[in-house]
């Protein structure tokens, strides 16, 4: 397998061209990043991490990269009615790799408070760019910073707490409106950095569309900084196609009693392979990592994730649940790694599968690294089918066959979906969780784009 | 109402329906007694079409239409409802969703619009009383840290929102105190009008005497081999069973 060659080769063609359309920042790690990617190349289901999604085979397609910056002229604001409605978010657009900038809410960030491109705030992305997010260590990751040339800059100062949820819609777009000619398949490198302050808080909302009938193949790095006493929700909904590759990779850093709710939700897609990193820096902090996913067909989605207790005195929370249908893959492989002295560490991972055909194939990991001898760790995981006895129940009761099954499916997400603190999302989620088993969500509700 | 005709059903290999014979007409109550293993709840999930079971012979009609042929949701929407022996618990599933979309579906088979949240409500509330079930349950999950008690007093509770043509009581009275199998049983009697039938299947005799049955069958080894007046359910009481083995010839 050599499907990193080609983007060797590209890399070695255009870095001019890539350096001319990106900022300093971005530029200063880009060829220690290529070297890195040269080293490692994609990862072989060998490595473990990327035991149960083949990296190889999803590079080895040809993908158009917009390294010129071409604007898609789209107004996201006047197209896109996004399905998470009545959210009362501050709403912003990323396209493709690009942070949308034509327009933007107006008037509703407190103080000092940073939305806006990595290109615009070089100091404060110098000091935080690329230092969690190891190109040494992830071959997706060091992709991801040598091409990359946007991104998206989160800034919370010290004890600013933005009350309003920030949504940000990802859209995937390769064709121009009106276009002429036919355009590629695209690939694109999304790039987040989040930085909260001391006792900041803010909840991040990203939503995953795909506005065009075409292969995408999205790799995306997010890194976050949690400063002492802070509170992030981070929350990543995917709503794409079939014909989507999506990459993840998010990297969070908790300072002492900080706390994080990550939620990774996937309604629709084709291949998606999140991984977490999330690493407890300092004492007392918290984090709650809850993911649901729904599939059939034939797609496959993979969520690894890595909780390191640096430290001693902090609790981490994961609860990762799959209904999978027709043919779909799922994996969860999940590693809580408990450091020398980090006592006192609470620690529960959970992980419950539903195979609704015998076709479903669903594989779980969860695994436990203990060095230190006072501490309450738990792991367990699951995969069933649907409960004979209750469908038969139901269906003595008049209800159907069909409507059971999704009343059963719906209660079994509906215990992730319950544990989401965003309220407004939460009852959004019930309603598209509901559509969805129902067949009646066809890629994302709601957005005109992809009618 | 009913017309079962020399039904006979197995579970994977093992036969143990061997012909059954039981005419029920409108307004009429039977009770079925019978030794432990002798097909009691066996003819009862045939009847409502458990799917674990095979029919391998014989016919049951339901108002004339083939009882056989239809799916277990149609059997329920003709009117045909069982009181599960032991009701399955149903995490996540509130007792408000699963009833409302029992009704619906059963509206939507018979032609009429769903029913308007205060409407169903209102019914909610009304049926409620008739077995003394605590409003806290409707929000819980379906029988989910129920008592024996509640989950029993729940089935008829189901049977009352439902309204069916006949009811089939599976040892409804078993793990009931008993100011509990009293609730249950004027319930039952409070839902029992001229058109509509039941079937109490039954080891005691003390529930007959608070539902009383028009007609006592006895089953045994899948066969009904004894049928009589309520003084058979005594009978049973106070000797047993094995002088009915005695007469149809066995030890």
């Amino acid at each position: 397998m050599a499907s990193e060659k080609q983007y060797i080769e590209l890399y070695q063609q255009a870095r001019e061209m890539i350096f001319s359309h990106a900022p300093e920042v971005m530029n200063a790690v880009r060829d220690q990043a290529f070297e890195d990617f040269k080293a490692q190349g994609f990862p072989s289901k060998k490595v473990e991490r990327y035991k149960y999604t083949d990296i190889q085979k999803l590079f080895e397609p040809d993908y158009g990269v917009n390294l010129n910056r071409l604007q898609i002229p789209v107004d996201p604001y006047e197209t896109f009615r996004c399905d998470v409605p009545n959210l009362s978010t501050s709403l912003y657009f990323v396209v493709n790799d690009m942070f949308y900038t034509q327009s933007q809410p107006k008037g509703h960030l407190p103080e000092g408070v940073i939305i806006g491109s990595l290109r615009d705030y070089p100091e404060l992305v110098q000091k935080y760019y690329a230092k969690l997010a190891k190109t040494s260590e992830d071959a997706v990751t060091a992709l991801n910073t040598m091409l990359a040339q946007d991104g998206l800059l989160v800034y919370v100062p010290q004890n600013v707490k933005v009350d309003r949820a920030i949504q940000v819609i990802n859209i995937l777009k390769a064709t121009p409106q009106n276009a002429q000619r036919q355009v590629p398949d695209l690939m694109v490198n999304r790039r987040v950095l989040i930085i909260l302050e001391e006792g900041a808080e803010i909840k991040m909302l990203f939503c995953d569309h795909a506005a065009d009938d075409r292969n995408f193949l999205a790799t995306q790095v997010i890194e976050a900084y949690v400063g002492d006493n802070a509170s992030l929700d981070l929350y990543c909904l995917e709503e794409t196609h079939y014909k989507n590759v999506r990459v993840s990779n998010v990297y969070i850093d908790q300072q002492a009693n900080s706390r994080v709710n990550h939620n990774v939700i996937t309604l629709h897609n084709g291949i998606t392979r999140n991984k977490l990193d999330l690493t407890f820096s300092g004492e007392g902090a918290e984090c709650a990592c809850y993911g649901c996913v729904i599939a059939d067909k034939e797609q496959h989605v993979d969520n690894n994730t890595l909780i390191t207790h640096k430290v001693s005195h902090c609790t981490s929370n994961e609860l990762y649940k799959y209904v999978l249908d027709d043919k779909s893959t799922g994996a969860f492989a999940g590693r809580v790694l408990v450091e020398h002295g980090a006592q006192k560490t609470t620690s529960q991972m959970t992980n419950q599968n539903l195979t609704a055909t015998k076709e479903a194939r669903m594989f779980t990991q969860p695994m436990l690294e203990i060095y230190a001898d006072d501490v309450k760790c738990a792991h367990g995981s699951t995969v069933g089918q649907l409960n004979d006895a209750a469908l038969f129940y139901m269906r003595q009761r008049g209800i159907s066959l069909k409507e059971a099954k999704t009343l059963l499916q719906n209660a079994f997400i509906n215990e992730v979906i319950d544990k989401m603190q965003l309220e407004p999302l939460r009852d959004r989620l019930h309603h598209l969780v509901e559509k969805r088993f129902r067949g009646e969500l066809n890629k994302c509700e709601g957005c005109r784009l992809c009618k | 109402m009913l017309e079962v005709k020399n039904l006979h059903a197995k579970i994977g290999d093992k036969e143990i329906l061997k012909g059954i014979d039981l005419v029920i007409n409108d307004g009429e109550t039977h009770a079925i007694m019978g030794p432990n293993g002798s097909g009691k709840s066996t003819l009862s999930a045939v009847l409502v079409g458990n799917p674990l079971y095979e029919v391998t012979e014989g016919e049951a009609y339901f108002n004339g239409k083939n009882l056989l042929e239809m799916k277990p949701e149609d059997r329920a929407h003709e009117g045909l409802f069982l009181s599960f022996q032991y009701p399955v618990e149903i995490p996540g599933v509130s007792m408000t969703n699963f009833m409302k979309a029992a009704i619906n579906e059963k509206r939507k088979y018979q032609g009429m619009e769903p029913m308007n949240a205060a409407e169903f409500l209102k019914l909610q509330r009304e049926k409620r009383k008739i077995v003394e079930l605590d409003s806290k349950l409707a929000n819980r999950s379906v029988n989910e840290g129920f008592s024996g008690g509640e989950k029993k007093r729940n089935e008829i509770f189901q049977m009352a929102m439902l309204e069916p043509k006949l009811s089939i009581l599976d040892e409804t009275d078993s793990g009931l105190d008993v100011d509990a199998m009293r609730i249950v049983a004027e319930g039952v009697n409070k839902l029992q009008t001229p058109e509509t039938s039941c079937i109490v299947i039954t080891h005691y005799d003390r529930l007959l005497e608070m539902i009383r049955p028009q007609f006592v069958h006895v089953l045994y080894k899948g066969k009904i081999v004894k049928t009589g007046g309520p003084e058979l359910a005594k009978e049973i009481q106070e000797h047993g069973y094995d002088w009915i083995k005695e007469e149809i010839g066995e030890e």
